[in-house]
């Protein structure tokens, strides 16, 4: 049934398109990358995530109804508000047909609010942890493209409980982000059969944290997980490493990038675990993309750079194979593709928005095993997607049919 | 808001108290400038965060562009903080001795923003790796912590510098010249003593000290450009409850907020950033003047 419709969908779109006056058409094709150009999460997504669209737009070469592919891009700074301003004037004045990147979970879910009113697709590729807009806020038209809370717990906790990992500690950042992340990462210890002992919350930006990691080490636990993110993060791990906490026990980071890794003393992260859906050093066809990526920005790709260019690339397939720009036929067509680039191999998009995909399991590597400045993890085991993904009979997205 | 007790064994409060001890005493050394320049010029010194994270920086650029060591550091960092204090103090603040301290905090607070953001354009938001140098990696197992060489080699020297400056300023003639010409610019000039060099001085080595504070945090922060902003908070409620102009008192408030600080992260973690703000709320409405400010009271 649903598949008939669909199929209907798109036939009504094209005859819908048939009648829209030429003008409609003739516009460029417009993609608005709405990024933190300055904030904690600059080196994670922002410049980086400009550069990779421009590499999307260069590489799909053909223009979309006559006219070459154009982007513009904005800085967020990280406020919610400043952010639905700007998607607001682009999709109203500015003739932009997506917005991509939104890192920052407040700004994901309030232009995504904004982009579902304006019937408008927008993907949300970046450095953005919030299930949010995948359940509760999910839009027919948006997608949420690299990572999440969920996975990025999930993987890391399910891998390391099973490896003998059995009692956790937790240090928690002390906002909603760091709470979710921690409820997640329990939910599976326990469901593997491992025990939480308990946890330390820290403020947002702290700068100390060795009373936190002192009690982390007196409970005695396996494993310290930091479900925490940023310098806030990089702190943490800094400060375990002097106190010689790594080793004895496993460092979990429930949520890391490469650019806080690598910002990190080669020997002071090594041995930290964690959950990515890329790394540049995966694949011949990773290693040749980030190549091009580091001759133009000097820093290998992040995953949200990756995200960003694989997500941009599905969509100019799907505006080109639809010849529209239909927020609906676009979609239909982006949702029925499987995704199959160096970012993600048979990447499906579930009806809640989630491209759901196998990841990675790596480790930081110590200073002899790595071989230059970004060589830093070792992948261990592919995770397969069935332990990654929140349940769709979980999710409440409306979308979700139950 | 249960209260975690239960947390506190033999091994966590030694623990906890000499981490707090630790903290306490960079904190003294951070703070000991603003309670100077408070003390002295009547600037309420916003910029002493970012001359911080300045001198962190310069630490970094030091290594990577010159090869110049941790060591080097130590005295280059702060002179060039110092020096760029001179200028600032030389071309902007000097104006606005006479007019509210609001002036003086909302051009300092200024400063701050564009040495952050120029440095987060340069360097990025994820901040920099700077080891420690090989003379202080290692530790001690206490049994109960281990303690690194570097946070020994911090304390001491915070310790060291805090005294050093406290007896220059109490006991010493040049110090004597200082504390009078806050309280009577002319008489003092008339003396023949070159009182706006001594301002300038004054405020140059206030910057030098949240310079070397940089140099030391280095190796235990990471070096980023927020590392100021994080902390300014605090040393401000450290001298305000030590009481404003108190050299003695700030020293011994900054390591008595470290011990709070670590106990409260153990009793109490969620409140731990606030309660330091609510002791100093009760300071303010019991004694003004803080707890040792006997010369705010008075004016």
């Amino acid at each position: 049934m649903r598949f008939i419709s669909e199929n209907l969908m798109i036939l009504f779109a094209s005859v819908l398109l048939c009648a829209v006056p030429a003008s409609a058409q003739d516009n460029p094709i417009r993609i608005g990358v709405l990024t933190d150009m300055s904030g904690v999460y600059s080196d994670a997504s922002g410049q980086g995530s400009v550069e990779a669209v421009k590499m999307a737009i260069e590489d799909f070469k053909d223009p979309i109804f006559g006219k070459p592919v154009e982007m513009v891009s904005a800085d967020h700074q990280n406020n919610a508000a400043t952010a639905a301003s700007i998607a607001r004037k682009w999709y109203d004045n500015d003739g932009v047909d997506i917005v991509v990147d939104l890192t920052n979970s407040a700004v994901a879910i309030a232009v995504q609010d904004i982009s579902q009113e304006k019937r408008k697709i927008d993907l949300i590729t970046g450095a953005t942890m919030t299930t949010a807009v995948t359940n509760k806020n999910c839009s027919p038209w948006g997608l949420h493209w690299t990572i999440d809370a969920y996975n990025q717990a999930a993987g890391t906790a399910s891998y390391l409980t099973e490896a003998g990992g059995k009692s956790w500690y937790f240090i928690t950042v002390d906002f909603a982000f760091g709470h979710d992340t921690e409820a997640k990462a329990s939910a599976v210890v326990k469901a593997d059969g491992g025990t939480v002992l308990g946890h330390s919350l820290h403020p947002l930006n702290g700068t100390d944290f060795s009373s936190y990691l002192l009690q982390a080490k007196a409970s005695g636990a396996d494993v310290i997980g930091l479900a925490t993110a940023g310098t806030d993060m990089s702190n943490l791990v800094k400060q375990a490493s002097e106190f010689h906490m790594i080793g004895k026990q496993k460092i979990a980071a429930l949520v890391t990038f490469l650019s806080a890794i690598h910002s990190l003393e080669p020997s002071g992260a090594q041995g930290i675990t964690l959950t990515t859906p890329f790394y540049w050093d995966q694949s011949d066809e990773a290693r040749a993309w980030s190549q091009r990526f580091f001759k133009r920005t000097g820093a290998m790709p992040d995953m949200a750079h990756a995200g960003v260019y694989s997500a941009v690339m599905h969509y100019l397939k799907a505006v080109k194979a639809v010849a529209s720009r239909d927020a609906d036929a676009v979609m239909t067509k982006m949702r029925e593709t499987p995704v199959n680039d160096f970012f993600a191999q048979d990447g499906r998009i579930r009806a809640d928005g989630v491209l759901e995909r196998d990841m990675y399991l790596a480790v930081v590597k110590t200073p002899e095993e790595s071989k230059g400045e970004w060589d830093l993890y070792s992948i261990v085991k592919k995770l397969p997607r069935e332990q990654l993904f929140q349940p769709l009979s979980e999710s409440t997205c409306p979308l979700v049919k139950k | 808001m249960a209260a975690h007790f239960s947390n506190l064994s033999t091994d966590i409060i030694l623990g906890q108290l000499l981490l707090g001890l630790i903290n306490g005493a960079f904190y003294a050394l951070l703070s000991l400038g603003l309670a100077i320049v408070f003390g002295l010029l009547n600037i309420i010194n916003f910029v002493q965060g970012a001359l911080f994270m300045a001198g962190a920086f310069f630490a970094y650029f030091l290594l990577q562009s010159c090869g110049i060591s941790y060591w080097w550091a130590l005295i280059l960092s702060p002179m060039a903080v110092g020096g760029f204090a001179v200028l600032v103090e030389r071309s902007m603040l000097r104006h606005l001795y006479k007019l509210d301290h609001v002036y003086g905090w909302l051009l300092t607070f200024g400063l701050s923003l564009m040495l952050e953001s120029s440095l987060r354009q340069i360097y990025g938001a994820s901040g920099k790796r700077y080891s420690a140098p090989s003379q202080l990696r290692g530790g001690f197992d206490l049994q109960f912590i281990f303690l690194p060489t570097y946070r020994l080699w911090v304390v001491v020297v915070s310790i060291a510098v805090c005294l050093a400056v406290w007896l220059a300023i109490e006991r010493t003639r040049l110090g004597s010249y200082l504390r009078a010409s806050t309280e009577n610019a002319a008489l003092v000039r008339s003396f023949g003593i070159n009182v706006p060099l001594l301002v300038t001085l004054t405020y140059g080595f206030a910057a030098g000290l949240a310079g070397l504070a940089g140099v030391l945090a280095a190796p235990i922060f990471q070096v980023s450009p927020a590392m100021g902003s994080n902390i300014i908070v605090i040393l401000f409620a450290v001298v305000v409850i030590g009481g404003i102009g108190s050299i003695g008192g700030t020293i011994v408030t900054a390591l008595g907020v470290g011990v709070i600080e670590a106990f409260t992260k153990v009793l109490y973690p969620e409140g731990a950033q606030v309660f330091i703000f609510v002791v100093m709320a009760i300071v303010l409405a019991v004694r003004p003047g803080g707890l040792f400010g006997d010369r705010m009271e008075v004016a």
